[in-house]
């Protein structure tokens, strides 16, 4: 167990009064970066690296992974309240988290998708702990043709859940496709679709599109419907809590099955966005009432936050020690580690135990920290439905508009996010979905890419997708998923009962 | 009123000469545009000299950083272009700023801003992975040459920039065998997919490669530069960087260096460039600057004025020379 020894005095590193204090500040920050949509935690800690530069690294590395962490809790805040998620991972959490609170269960929600990520973000560390030198050799074996294994996954485990036309779910994909592809094609070096405008040279971001489609778009729908937010009544104290925690160990096997994809997506680098998706897509699939998300269900939370937690920690392992970041943060946070002087890389945790250690025991405080000062402001939360329309639509309306601004300093953004709001609208009232749109334009890129590399490896062959027992396996799992509604329905299994819910299902839970 | 014009006149050289006689100073924050993603070489330079501003009082006013990577950097580049006269914008450049323009057909050439100053040079070495057979990079061409074509896999970051340039040229020795050039998203990224042996080679700059190198899994070949590295501090337990010997020693003849420079926007005064040129330098002698350097086996070649000019007109013209011979030029 010298894991266990090395962890115990890497707490001691850690619990220093300078250390704790840096490590609040930074949960605090982050919860506000993450509550801020445009900001995002890869900004936040590269606005704040250069403050770090006197303190000791392990200060430093302390206060950023904790405004790291912050920023993954903060992230569900607005997707449950607002249906504005603040950073990609918490995209599949609106799919629940924002019926909930329609419902007037915002505080259930929250403490649903807090404990989670702290769930979540203890296996990761957990994983951390004990196997980090044999995943480390696992991450390794991750080539071109593997990623776009695990990226044709987290597809193939999304697609065909979607309740209503496949064909809207398609439409709505293709057009995330299409907008993904705008900007420079990485693998010629040639700009596409930008016609010339300057503008157009980044593409289409993450953030100005779900800003839009989600966060503006769901503002013109609530005016519609009556200036004012349902879910008011959201009881508004820390009883709900504990009442919410009776009910979530029923959900122990989507739990598990989260932490399980997070880790592995955190590791191999996928990062916490399509973890997230994939593990809402399974729990769909096979969880306990899988059926029934989309319509405000605490396990769709579950689902969702576990793994967006699990693979936000897990990825800064590939970042200890191979020096691949697998998440923007965590590239960010490399940056970091050159600059105070230490190389990141298998060598690490050889040169610099003190400094290894001491992460990785900031990881177990600095969530935990995290933790109860979330879950006691789950109340305060809560409490923002109960401002009148009036107030918070327009701050939101400025917030969305500062944020989209943030994201690359252009006005253009702006503008960009007021016509994504249209179209979110739009496709609220003809009933697409946009979770679609969402995942292939943040997905599409990447498996474009990963696509086109392991083809120019093969020199155009298909055969390298079954050239190791690893990527044969997970394609092969990735079609028998996607096909999975089509052999269900050929063998009539008992348990694919055909939910009579379908129709009843709110308009928020269509994403 | 001629005397009035001469009163006028003595009197505004009065007023004005002891303000003169001052430096200019920025008056507003000053931001450095870093025209690739965070996280990246250039980011890290970036925010490396941010911090030591900071750290070392170096400037009146806050210096912040803003990643503008969209089409290649194109986008950052154009931001300066189009910033004429605004003394506070800086920008960090890499290789793009020759390759962009030339690639996409962005309209933009280095010319449209004003050079501030060459901060060093990035080396390029050519990397295979510790359990492949070859020792020396001519044994390394050899055995691509005696290969069939396109058998031999070179991973690179991006694509018709740097990296693939290299490749490029490297190919011009290999006898009419063209390496698959894979490209990826980060250096980092490189490195990793050739300890995981998905590639056969690299063209990694030191600080992307060297926690590898150091942990045993990657081999160095030679280094593009015409000189040995002169860092000579053991990076691994046999060897340092200056252990690596030049590919002109080894049999290849080609020679190529990134530049790591400053320049700021258009119409900047040389009063203004006077400024950021004694910032600059004031940065390159703190002793944080210089173990960094150490630790990226950055070639520390500082250039300001004419000279500085002049070193670009002739990387602007090879790097022409090797796009246009590759065919990577805009149509």
């Amino acid at each position: 167990m010298d894991a266990l020894a090395s962890l115990l005095g890497g707490f001691a590193v850690v619990l220093t009064p300078l250390n704790l204090v840096l490590m609040f500040t930074g949960i605090v920050l982050g919860v506000i970066i993450g509550v801020l949509p445009g900001l995002g935690g890869a900004n936040g800690v590269a606005i704040l690296l250069p403050l770090t530069f006197a303190m000791s690294p392990t200060s430093a590395i302390i206060m950023l992974s904790c405004i790291y962490w912050g920023a993954l809790f903060g992230g569900a805040i607005t997707s449950i309240l607002f249906n504005i998620p603040g950073e990609p991972w918490s995209v599949a959490t609106t799919f629940d988290g924002y019926p909930m609170a329609q419902q007037g269960r915002a505080n259930e929600a929250l403490t649903g998708a807090f404990t989670s990520s702290f769930v979540g973000a203890l296996a990761g560390v957990i994983v951390i702990t004990f196997l980090a030198p044999v995943v480390a050799r696992f991450a390794l074996r991750f080539g071109p043709a593997e990623f776009f294994a695990v990226q044709f996954l987290t597809f193939a485990s999304f697609i065909g859940m979607g309740r209503g036309s496949p064909f809207k779910t398609l439409a709505s994909m293709c057009l995330g496709f299409a907008l993904a592809s705008v900007g420079l094609d990485t693998v010629t070096g040639q700009l596409r679709m930008t016609f010339g405008i300057t503008d157009l040279l980044t593409g289409f971001k993450f953030l100005t599109a779900v800003i839009g489609l989600f966060g503006l778009g769901e503002i013109l729908s609530s005016m519609e419907a009556g200036l004012a937010f349902s879910g008011t009544d959201a009881r508004l104290n820390l009883g709900s809590v504990f009442e919410t925690w009776k009910k979530l160990p029923q959900y122990w096997m989507t739990s598990l099955r989260s932490c399980a994809i997070g880790c592995w997506m955190g590791i191999t680098p996928g990062g916490a966005t399509p973890a997230s998706f994939m593990s809402y897509g399974l729990a769909k699939r096979f969880g306990k009432e899988g059926y029934k998300l989309g319509t405000g269900q605490l396990e769709g939370v579950v689902a969702a936050e576990t793994a967006a937690h699990a693979a936000g920690t897990a990825a800064l392992l590939p970042m200890i020690t191979l020096g691949i970041p697998g998440s923007p943060t965590a590239a960010v946070l490399l940056g970091g580690l050159l600059i105070w002087g230490l190389q990141p890389g298998p060598l690490l945790f050889v040169e610099q135990k003190e400094f290894v250690w001491g992460l990785i025991a900031s990881m177990y405080l600095g969530n935990l920290a995290g933790f109860i000062i979330v879950l006691s402001c789950v109340p305060l939360f809560a409490a923002i439905l109960r401002v009148p329309f009036s107030i918070i639509a327009p701050t939101i309306m400025v917030v969305c508009a500062v944020g989209a601004y943030t994201v690359n300093n252009a006005m253009f953004d702006i503008r960009l996010v007021l016509v994504f709001g249209a179209v979110g609208y739009v496709f609220n009232k003809l009933s697409y979905p946009l979770a679609p749109l969402v995942l292939a334009l943040v997905l599409g890129d990447m498996a474009e890419s990963s696509f086109r590399q392991a083809m120019l490896l093969s020199q155009g062959s298909l055969s390298i997708f079954w050239s190791n027992a690893l990527v044969g396996s997970i394609v092969t799992l990735g079609i028998i998923l996607l096909i999975w509604p089509l052999l269900a329905w050929l063998f009539e299994r008992p348990w694919v009962v055909k939910p009579a819910i379908q129709l009843s299902g709110s308009r928020g839970g269509e994403r | 009123m001629k005397n009035l014009a001469w009163i006028v006149v003595v009197a505004g050289v009065l007023v004005v000469s002891p303000v003169s006689a001052q430096k200019w100073q920025p008056t507003r924050p000053v931001t450095l545009v870093v025209p690739a993603a965070t996280g990246g070489g250039a980011d890290q330079m970036a925010r490396f000299i941010q911090g030591i501003v900071t750290k070392h009082n170096l400037m009146s006013r806050p210096l912040v950083v803003v990643n503008k990577a969209g089409g290649a950097g194109a986008e950052g580049f154009l931001d300066l272009k189009a910033s004429r006269g605004d003394p506070h914008k800086l920008i960090i450049t890499l290789s793009n700023l020759f390759t962009t323009p030339l690639a996409t057909g962005t309209p933009f050439n280095w010319k449209d801003l004003t050079p501030v100053s060459m901060l060093a040079l990035d080396q390029f070495v050519l990397w295979v992975n510790a359990a492949s057979p070859y020792q020396t990079a001519g044994a390394y061409l050899n055995a691509v040459k005696a290969g069939n074509d396109r058998a031999f896999s070179m991973g690179g970051t991006g694509s018709k920039q740097e990296d693939q340039i290299i490749t490029a040229a490297l190919e011009r020795l290999t006898g009419g065998k063209k390496f698959t050039y894979v490209p990826f998203a980060g250096g980092g990224a490189v490195a990793v997919q050739l300890v995981g042996a998905h590639v056969n080679s690299t063209v990694n700059n030191p600080i992307e490669a060297v926690a590898q190198w150091k942990a045993g899994n990657l081999r160095p070949l030679c280094v593009f530069d015409s000189k040995r590295s002169t860092y000579t501090a053991k990076v691994t337990t046999t060897m340092a960087w200056s252990d690596i010997p030049t590919c002109k020693e080894a049999g290849v003849n080609l020679e190529y260096q990134m530049l790591r420079g400053i320049f700021m926007s258009p119409g900047a005064t040389p009063d203004q460039v006077a400024f950021y040129v004694d910032l600059l330098s004031k940065v390159v002698q703190t002793p944080d600057w210089k173990e960094f350097m150490a630790q990226g086996a950055f070639n520390q070649t500082g250039m300001t004025g004419p000279a500085f000019r002049k070193w670009l007109e002739g990387a602007e013209k090879l790097h022409v020379d090797l796009m246009k011979e590759a065919g990577f030029l805009a149509k």
